[in-house]
């Protein structure tokens, strides 16, 4: 399982990082886009991989935490998928904008000569 | 006061006056604490663990320059008042005059090195915002930004000396460092930190060969020029100086250049001074000669030095404040300052030009003013040298000289202005000006009399604990006194004041005719200064063209290059290997899933230039993949907002592609692709797999080891006891990190409004304004057709699915309501929740389209960001009322009729702020998108100039 997550981690990394080394500014989004996802998948990693482990504790006094599923990581990927899909919003629009004002969809607002 | 509009003069004249008497009554009311306990000490704590401490230490020296600041501070207020037009923003003027001096005073009453060099370099900024204050004029503009290049570069200096001398002694408290003079001048590093601490007082106090800014600073108005360009700042380097008298003076070093630097200004500064047509120019000369004789009495490294110096600084901002205020009096009333010009003024200003009259004589030194004493005291002090070098020769005859030249600028300043012929030529008619303009004259002018005349009796208690302050047990016997019988120094001042007489009567008409400062005319600092500052900036301008980009794509193969770099080095230090952990068996299904997966994100990667749809189709496949990868590896709150988030995304940006332009295919010349296209594309394949190798890498060595304690452990243990939750994750977003929750949707809102803002001013290109061609393909069947109204089609299309999407409406709005209600037990919570009713309204949107959605259902996104914002800020607070932290949560279990037991917690609250504002959020960034469509594109013709300023934000 490890490995196919980390073979995944690292195809969409490097699809992101092509893609933001693109010009065009929509290529753009679509590699920041894949690279949150490896970014997210990989911080969750940092939690080690758990199959069919119980995702909610019970109501006892004290819950054990060697069988449930790292939360401290998902708390953070979720803030992290928050972020980035504000972030993409944001970046979308930015380059609509300037798409609008420079007649252009280069990244940096004027064709390369 | 900044607050005030821009024509209260009279408000602000008052507030400042008011905080300018406070501070005086508050630096007298400590004199008597001064005097029985030497230093007053009140010590806040700020950054204990480095030394840096907000430490307010008063001692003799520095209640000294208080009182001068304050004092002066008080009168030049009262004279600006008058002196200030009512065209110019005066508020302005008075706050940054106000902040002015409270910059002084920090750094004078500083007590530990840091906290004086930041002052010193605030002092510094409001000079520069007080000399460019007439921000129209181009001079003003060049001499603010002169004096700050010049003080600011010497400000660093002094930090770099402090530090240095802080690294000797240990710390900065002044206290430490003043007893520790011994072992900073034993110390390897007494030179360099000796260099940088003079550079700063010598640019600050305008000691050559930094002098010329000053000159300049005289564009500044006259009432900043008395304060801070002869009485206060430019007196900051020789309170530097004095303060650190003790630890640093006595040395060769310092004698050589301390003493030569206060010398060679002094001379440099008379010599011209005499030359000067313009009356503040003349001040501003005299000025840096007068610093240059403080420099110098301080160079000889001697007790009664240090005295004659600190009298001397008292004296010169006594009558030369008063002189430039009587210059700019004059100024006002005449205008102009030409020297050449004035004549005769006494006729029509007789009160001023005998108050003017006796500041000068002050300043050249005549008998029973308090020019003369410091000047007696000087002279001495220069004919007792004693070093045993050239200068003791020297020093007597330079000094009579610079007198006699002091003198003679003295009588000129005096006698060509308000005396001789009545002036012709003026462009306004001289008066004498109000009583409270010419007040603080008239005090300070009383002040230079009463301390000629009673001089152990005025200025003796106060001179002698500043003195008592830097030379504690050392203190000379001195005698403030007129008659000292008839001794060499009072010759020798006596002969100054002859020659400088003679002088004056012989030379005149060749002095108003001369044009600039014969010897020293083409030793201009400006244009040295200015050469300076061209090489730097081309050189700047060459390194940026070498160094730097503009282009996004190099900035951005750069950043991933060091990062890439920067991630690998580790490895190549230590080498890399897998950890003990076992790989687990892999399952066929999750392999499969990512198989799918990655092709999707090359495929992606592959089509997204030509085929943006296809494109986004598979990246969203790809985001799939990652999603079904969460709910395997127990994670179902991160794939349940994975997904919800993913649908939005894919929507925002299929609404974002009707406005991207259509790509044609690159023709290549001859038919080939040129070798740069390939070496490129080659080099970011390369760093692209080689970031994807390294990430795989990196994580796969991560998962081998074994996870050690963490913080998780706390948050499972007592999620449900303390959180009252059994979804971990939702207690840590809501109740243990909930902050953190706080900071995010804020920047969602941000983020909303941002984009609100961005398409509010939206143009797009055009070649995308028109209608869509299957619009238009279909409006254009409406037309032919004669029982169909233009639009039929559209509403018409996808009717089905329109009506299966409303019926579903409610269903969404239920489940995101049940998704929000049991985010704490199960997995949900506010964010999903919130991005579920977002979709059910967009799909309404979709379905139905924008106008007829908008008739039906009020959408008011901004309103629902702020509800929810406030909400969650609310709850938190709410802690407050019953004495908790801020975000503590409350909870509790309650049986409701129908729903059973339902978890009460005021996270749920929170929760639900969270839900209103991604909501709003969320539909705001989406309707805003869609809006675009539906606009009425403006006909009007957007000229380039707005087309670049908009470009710019």
């Amino acid at each position: 399982m490890e490995l196919v997550l980390a073979l995944g981690i690292g195809v969409f990394t490097a699809s992101g990082v092509w893609l933001i080394l693109r010009p065009r500014t929509f290529q753009l989004v679509l590699g920041l886009c894949l690279m949150s996802y490896a970014v997210n998948l990989f911080i969750y990693a940092m939690g080690r991989l758990r199959v069919d482990a119980p995702p909610l504790v019970g109501s006892e006094a004290v819950a054990d935490a060697a069988i449930y599923t790292d939360p401290l990581p998902q708390a953070l990927v979720l803030t992290a998928i928050v972020i980035s899909f504000a972030m993409t919003a944001l970046l979308l629009v930015v380059l609509i904008a300037a798409r609008g004002l420079t007649g252009t969809d280069h990244v940096d607002g004027e064709d390369e000569e | 006061m900044a607050l005030l509009p821009s024509t209260a003069r009279n408000a602000a004249g008052l507030i400042a006056g008011a905080v300018a008497l406070v501070s005086l009554i508050l630096t007298l009311a400590l004199y008597p604490l001064i005097e029985t306990e030497g230093v007053i000490r009140t010590e806040l704590p700020w950054l204990p663990s480095l030394g840096l401490n907000l430490l307010v230490r008063i001692d003799g020296l520095a209640w000294l320059f208080a009182l001068l600041i304050t004092v002066i501070g008080l009168l030049v207020i009262i004279y600006a008042r008058y002196y200030m037009s009512r065209r110019d923003p005066v508020p302005r003027f008075f706050a940054f005059l106000l902040a002015f001096m409270g910059a002084m005073l920090g750094l004078v009453l500083s007590g530990n090195l840091i906290q004086l060099a930041f002052f010193w370099e605030l002092t510094s900024l409001f000079s520069f915002l007080l000399i460019g204050y007439w921000n129209h004029i181009e001079a003003a503009r060049s001499s603010a930004r002169m004096a700050l290049i010049v003080t600011a570069a010497g400000g660093l200096c002094l930090l770099v000396g402090v530090l240095l001398i802080g690294k000797v002694v240990g710390s900065y408290d002044l206290d430490a460092v003043l007893a520790a003079a011994d072992l900073i001048k034993a110390s390897e590093y007494y030179l360099p930190a000796l260099i940088f601490i003079l550079l700063g007082a010598f640019t600050k106090s305008a000691q050559f060969p930094f002098h010329f800014w000053l000159p300049h600073a005289m564009a500044a108005p006259t009432p900043v020029s008395a304060y801070l360009h002869s009485a206060t700042m430019v007196k900051a380097g020789i309170f530097v100086l004095m303060r650190f008298w003790p630890v640093l003076a006595g040395t060769q070093e310092w004698y050589l250049i301390v003493g030569t630097a206060g010398l060679l200004t002094f001379v440099i500064g008379a010599w011209a001074a005499i030359f000067q047509h313009d009356l503040k120019g003349l001040l501003a000369y005299s000025t840096i000669s007068h610093l240059g004789i403080i420099t110098l009495l301080l160079g000889l490294g001697s007790p009664l030095g240090l005295v004659a110096a600190i009298f001397h600084t008292v004296n010169h901002a006594t009558f030369k404040a008063s002189l430039f205020m009587a210059a700019g009096i004059i100024d006002h009333e005449t205008g102009t300052r030409d020297i050449r010009k004035l004549s005769g003024l006494y006729a029509v200003m007789p009160i001023t030009a005998t108050l003017a009259t006796v500041a000068a004589a002050a300043m050249a030194g005549v008998p029973l003013l308090n020019g003369f004493l410091s000047k007696e005291m000087f002279l001495a002090e220069a004919l007792d040298g004693g070093s045993g070098t050239f200068l003791d020769v020297l020093l007597p005859v330079v000094a009579t000289t610079a007198l006699a030249l002091s003198v003679l600028y003295s009588i000129r300043f005096v006698l060509k202005t308000f005396f001789g012929p009545p002036p012709v030529g003026l462009s306004k008619e001289p008066r004498e000006p109000p009583f409270l303009m010419r007040l603080p004259i008239t005090v300070l002018v009383l002040a230079c009399l009463l301390i000629g005349i009673f001089p152990a009796m005025t200025v003796g208690p106060v001179l002698d604990v500043a003195v008592r302050a830097v030379l504690q047990d050392d203190t000379p016997y001195y005698s403030l006194a007129i008659w000292h019988g008839l001794t060499q120094p009072l010759l020798l001042s006596m002969l100054a004041l002859a020659i400088g007489t003679a002088g004056y009567f012989l030379l005149r008409d060749r002095l108003n005719a001369a044009r600039g400062a014969p010897g020293i005319g083409y030793f201009k600092g400006r244009r040295m200064f200015e050469t300076v500052l061209a090489v730097v900036i081309s050189g700047s301008r060459v390194l940026e063209k070498l160094l730097g980009t503009r282009r996004l794509q190099s900035q951005l193969r750069i950043l991933v290059a060091l990062a890439s770099l920067a991630a690998l080095l580790p490895f190549l230090r230590y080498g890399y290997q897998l950890g003990p952990n076992a790989l687990s068996p892999v399952q066929p299904g999750f392999a499969a899933i990512w198989v799918a997966g990655a092709v999707c994100a090359i495929g992606s990667a592959w089509q997204a230039k030509y085929h943006r749809l296809a494109a986004l189709i598979l990246m969203s496949g790809a985001g799939l993949a990652s999603c079904i990868s969460f709910v395997w590896l127990s994670a179902p709150d991160l794939a349940l907002t994975q997904l919800l988030v993913e649908t939005v995304t894919t929507v925002l940006l299929l609404l974002g592609l009707r406005w991207m332009p259509k790509r044609q295919p690159v023709e290549w010349p001859r038919g080939r692709m040129p070798k740069s296209v390939i070496a490129r594309r080659g080099s970011d394949l390369a760093l692209a797999l080689l970031a994807g190798a390294g990430m795989t890498a990196l994580s796969l060595a991560v998962m081998t080891f074994p996870i050690g304690h963490t913080m998780s452990r706390y948050f499972i243990e007592n999620a449900y006891p303390q959180g009252g939750g059994r979804n971990v994750v939702n207690v840590i977003l809501v109740d243990f990190r909930a902050f953190d929750t706080l900071g995010e949707i804020t920047v969602l809102a941000i983020v909303g409004l941002t984009i609100y803002a961005l398409l509010r001013r939206f143009r797009p290109a055009a070649e995308s304004v028109r209608m869509p061609q299957q619009q238009q393909v279909q409006n254009a069947y409406d037309h032919r057709q004669e029982d169909r109204a233009l639009g039929d089609t559209l509403s018409d299309y996808l009717f089905v699915p329109r009506v299966v999407i409303e019926w579903l409406f409610p269903a969404i709005v239920v489940l995101s309501l049940y998704l929000l209600i049991r985010g704490h037990d199960a997995p949900g919570g506010g964010f999903a929740a919130g991005i579920t009713m977002s979709i059910g309204l967009i799909l309404q949107y979709m379905a139905a389209g924008t106008r007829s959605i908008e008739e039906r259902l009020r959408i008011q996104p901004l309103t629902w960001m702020g509800v929810g914002l406030l909400l969650a800020l609310g709850t938190g607070l709410g802690a407050w009322l019953f004495d908790f932290p801020f975000l503590t949560t409350w909870f509790e279990y309650a049986g409701i009729p129908l729903l059973g037991q339902v978890p009460l917690a005021s996270a749920l609250l929170f929760d639900l702020g969270v839900f209103i504002l991604v909501i709003g959020s969320t539909t705001l960034m989406l309707v805003a998108m869609a809006h675009q469509s539906i606009r009425t594109p403006s006909r009007r013709v957007v000229p380039p100039a707005a087309l670049s300023a908009e470009g710019a934000v």
